[in-house]
């Protein structure tokens, strides 16, 4: 199991795959879950480009209802519980928080490596569920998704064994945070990265078994009939509502709150400086994922809740503003008078500021009940949430994956490429995403194949966005590839940073360290420009 | 055992991140059942002439033999969780063994209960408080089953003689799933047989 | 925590005595109708014979306050998602 030094290859030293299959290395337990989910990512962005294609026209062109229906439903699906809940805690998680910490592995192992094949599995069932897909969005709505025709009780069950896998993870990581920390790794010189997927983690174990019983219960209506969702019994169709968003709104601090972690990492590393506000952004972590827990109801109010329900749920979602702020506030704050460069991470890191003020700041019109009710189910909902969670999660994403790609691989990547990719992206999200902030405030409604002649011009435009944000993320991948094949050797710490993964050799042997690191402060005493750290 | 990741040095550090460990994991089964309590709560409040009537189908005495038949379980299982903290893993084997047992007459009377229902062409598609009382004692005997299958890994575990004093990691963790599965039928038992 | 000694055995021989007799009670009351009480009562004694389970056959009574925090945090969070839905339900 031991990593040959002589090879320079590190943890990546064994071949063949049952030296993956069967590896209890976190370290290629995550790099299996970064493939897979990327792989994921790429399927369900084709989906995406499907339905822009199909928007390019008023009418419905190129598919019928049904199929635009069955694509909007995969897209959805795949990029949440495929790609963008897993990618970075399983993924990067998994790779860098034992790392982070100074152990040399997860608590579990063997869980850990269950964990994974169990999410094989359920993407499994997921595909058989193909055979008669989806077609009732990502969120399965009663009373439709019991009646359907599609095979709603398989995807249900894939969807019930990825939960599974998604709750193993994080008890793993809670277990891990706690107990596996290195000498004089206290709380307060965690890692920022560590707290939110400390945060995460706590989500996934509590949230996630809300919608493993929901979707048995969907299945089952569907089998043997149970009543619990259906009206004609005197079962509630809203009650699956609650369930289900008791899991879906926390769990979109699953996405956002380990891609915040990385910026916190990214920032201080390219501005050399301290971050600023440590305990602030720690704790906002934690606040978040609490106050994320508080505010399900947000998601239905056209559902026919109670008048009190909605003012509660309302009232209690602009709350979630503040400590996201706070991070913004601080991040900003760390970078004033900081010896900026604009490496790759960097830039994504950049980027997600940018674009999750933007999404998080079209928030509050949808927390206000008022607006809430006009803007509900249009473009601007779409536009929010893709400003959130592709602007800010997948941002944070691309930012770890290149600010760690040397560490993962020990090859270094063209950075020239990666910017041009970069800029690609920017450009390309932007244009395709904020034409839907215009029409969704202009009134037109999601979910539809065909719409009012009167947008036209600005759906068109979004699809030119689409087309070039697809080719910026196909230059991004070209580059990995490349830079796998045949990029420089890495050095151990490319970007002189001072967190405890880079300490390690890149790329790091099984064991992470030769001898466990005692640590004696945190990880952002950053005093000097450019050059190894003081 | 001996591949490095198996090591977190100290036994005593490596029960206590097992602990941890157990104790999250019931965390999310608290949830998982919580769902169907939340569940519960709804309709009962919705019709509350309707869980009135429907819990007299029910068999109260057969519920509080069941009731019995856990708490007699949860016993053994700390009794044997203290025979390994002593040493004695033959009187463990017989305490988990015995636990095993009480599972079985557990899942046999939940089993004459539900064909009984059936008979009377009472199912799951019935009303709502039959789909409740149907998928939260089926999803409960699921983990009874699930826990037998556990704690006979245990005893399989002390015949090979893995087990000691100074080892008791698999016996203390199976035992205190098995004490929360307990924990959720005292809560089902009057939900569902006695206030309807 | 402390490694068996036969006092170990005898709480827990006490502790089974008052869950066998707390069913016993609760069985008992449910044959007499005291309206809404019926379920008051019902969950009180449900969550006093959870309690002792908890207390001395779980051992939570000797844990550190770690443990504590993860025994508890996730009953909050089942408080939180039954009366978050009935806030909706009960007052449409």
């Amino acid at each position: 199991m031991t990593g040959n030094p002589e090879t320079g290859r590190g943890y990546l030293a064994e071949r063949g795959w049952r030296s993956w299959a069967y590896t209890l290395d976190h370290k290629r337990i995550g790099v299996m879950y970064l493939l897979t989910t990327i792989a994921f990512f790429l399927v369900g962005g084709v989906f995406a480009l499907l339905l822009r294609l199909e928007l390019l026209s008023p009418q419905a062109k190129y598919f019928s209802d049904h199929t635009y229906n069955v694509f909007f439903t995969l897209h959805g699906a795949m990029m949440i519980f495929l790609f963008i809940i897993p990618a970075i805690p399983s993924g990067l998680g998994n790779f860098f928080i034992p790392m982070h910490i100074g152990a040399r592995d997860v608590a579990f192992p063997r869980l850990n490596l269950a964990s994974y094949w169990v999410f094989v599995a359920g993407f499994l069932v997921v595909l058989a569920s193909l055979v008669s897909p989806m077609d009732t969005g990502w969120t399965f709505y009663t009373p439709y998704s019991a009646k359907t025709g599609a095979a709603v009780a398989t995807l249900s069950f894939g969807i019930f064994l990825i939960g599974m896998s998604s709750i193993l993870t994080g008890l793993n990581f809670i277990v891990t945070i706690h107990k596996l920390r290195a000498p004089g790794m206290s709380w307060h010189r965690l890692p920022l990265f560590i707290w939110g997927m400390y945060s995460t983690s706590i989500i996934q174990v509590v949230a996630t078994p809300v919608v493993g019983v929901t979707f048995l219960l969907l299945a089952l209506e569907r089998l043997v009939g149970v009543a619990f969702f259906d009206p004609a019994k005197g079962g509630d169709p809203v009650l699956f509502q609650h369930f289900f968003w008791f899991y879906s709104h926390p769990v979109v601090y699953v996405m956002i709150l380990p891609a915040m972690g990385i910026v916190s990492e990214v920032i201080p590393v390219f501005s050399r400086k301290p971050i600023f506000g440590y305990a602030a952004i720690a704790y906002s972590s934690l606040a978040i994922a609490f106050i994320g827990f508080l505010v399900w109801g947000h998601h239905m109010f056209t559902s026919a809740m109670s008048p009190l329900a909605n003012a509660i749920f309302s009232f209690l979602t602009f709350f979630v503003a503040v400590p996201t702020a706070v991070k913004v506030f601080n991040w900003i704050a760390t970078l004033y008078k900081g010896s900026i460069t604009f490496e790759s991470p960097m830039l994504y890191a950049l980027t997600f500021i940018f674009l999750f003020i933007i999404g998080g700041l079209t928030g509050p019109f949808l927390a206000a009940l008022s607006t809430n009710v006009q803007l509900h189910d249009t473009y601007f909902v779409v536009a929010h949430f893709h400003y959130t969670m592709m602007g800010g999660t997948v941002m944070g994403f691309f930012a770890g994956l290149h600010y760690w790609f040397p560490k993962m691989t020990g090859k270094m990547l063209n950075e020239k490429v990666a910017r041009i990719a970069w800029a690609l992206v920017f450009i390309g999200f932007n244009v395709t995403f904020f034409t839907m902030f215009i029409v969704g405030t202009r009134g037109m409604p999601r979910r539809y194949a065909e719409y009012v002649p009167k947008f036209h011009a600005e759906n068109v435009v979004s699809t030119v966005g689409s087309a070039i944000l697809a080719l910026g993320i196909l230059v991004m991948m070209w580059n990995f590839v490349q830079g796998l094949r045949k990029g420089a050797r890495a050095p151990g710490n490319p970007w002189y940073a001072l967190s405890l993964e880079w300490q390690s050799a890149s790329p790091p042997e099984t064991e992470n360290f030769h001898e466990v690191p005692t640590v004696t402060a945190w990880p952002y005493g950053y005093g000097t420009p450019k050059g190894p750290p003081a | 055992m001996s591949s490095p990741h198996a090591e977190h040095g100290d036994p005593a550090v490596a029960f206590e991140t097992a602990k941890l460990g157990i104790w999250t994991f019931l965390a999310t089964e608290v949830l998982l059942f919580g769902a169907l309590f939340t569940a519960y709560a709804v309709y009962r409040a919705k019709f509350p002439a309707l869980f009135q009537a429907e819990h007299l189908k029910l068999d109260r005495v057969l519920g509080t033999v069941n009731t019995v038949v856990l708490i007699t379980s949860s016993l053994t299982v700390v009794l044997g969780v203290d025979a390994v903290r002593k040493g004695k893993t033959r009187l463990l084997q017989a305490y988990y063994g015995a636990t095993v047992l009480l599972g079985g007459v557990f899942l046999c009377v939940k089993y004459v209960e539900w064909t009984a229902e059936f008979s009377h062409g009472v199912f799951p598609g019935t009303n709502i408080f039959f789909s409740l009382y149907f998928v939260m004692t089926g999803l409960h005997g699921l983990h009874v089953f699930l826990g037998m299958c556990v704690l006979a890994y245990v005893v399989l575990l002390a015949r090979k003689g893995r087990l000691s004093e100074n080892y008791t990691t698999p016996v203390e963790m199976s035992g205190l799933y098995w004490h929360f599965v307990d924990l959720v039928w005292i809560y089902l038992l009057p939900l569902l047989y006695l206030i309807g | 925590m402390n490694h068996g000694t036969t006092g170990a055995r005898r709480t827990y021989i006490a502790v089974y005595a008052a869950l066998v007799a707390l069913t016993i009670v609760t069985v008992s009351v449910s044959y007499v109708d005291l309206g809404m009480m019926n379920v008051v009562v019902a969950l009180l004694i449900a969550s006093a014979k959870a309690s002792l389970v908890a207390l001395f056959f779980m051992h939570l009574k000797g844990e550190n306050r770690l443990v504590w925090g993860f025994a508890l945090v996730p009953i909050l969070f089942l408080l939180l998602i039954i009366f978050g839905t009935l806030v909706d339900t009960q007052l449409r």
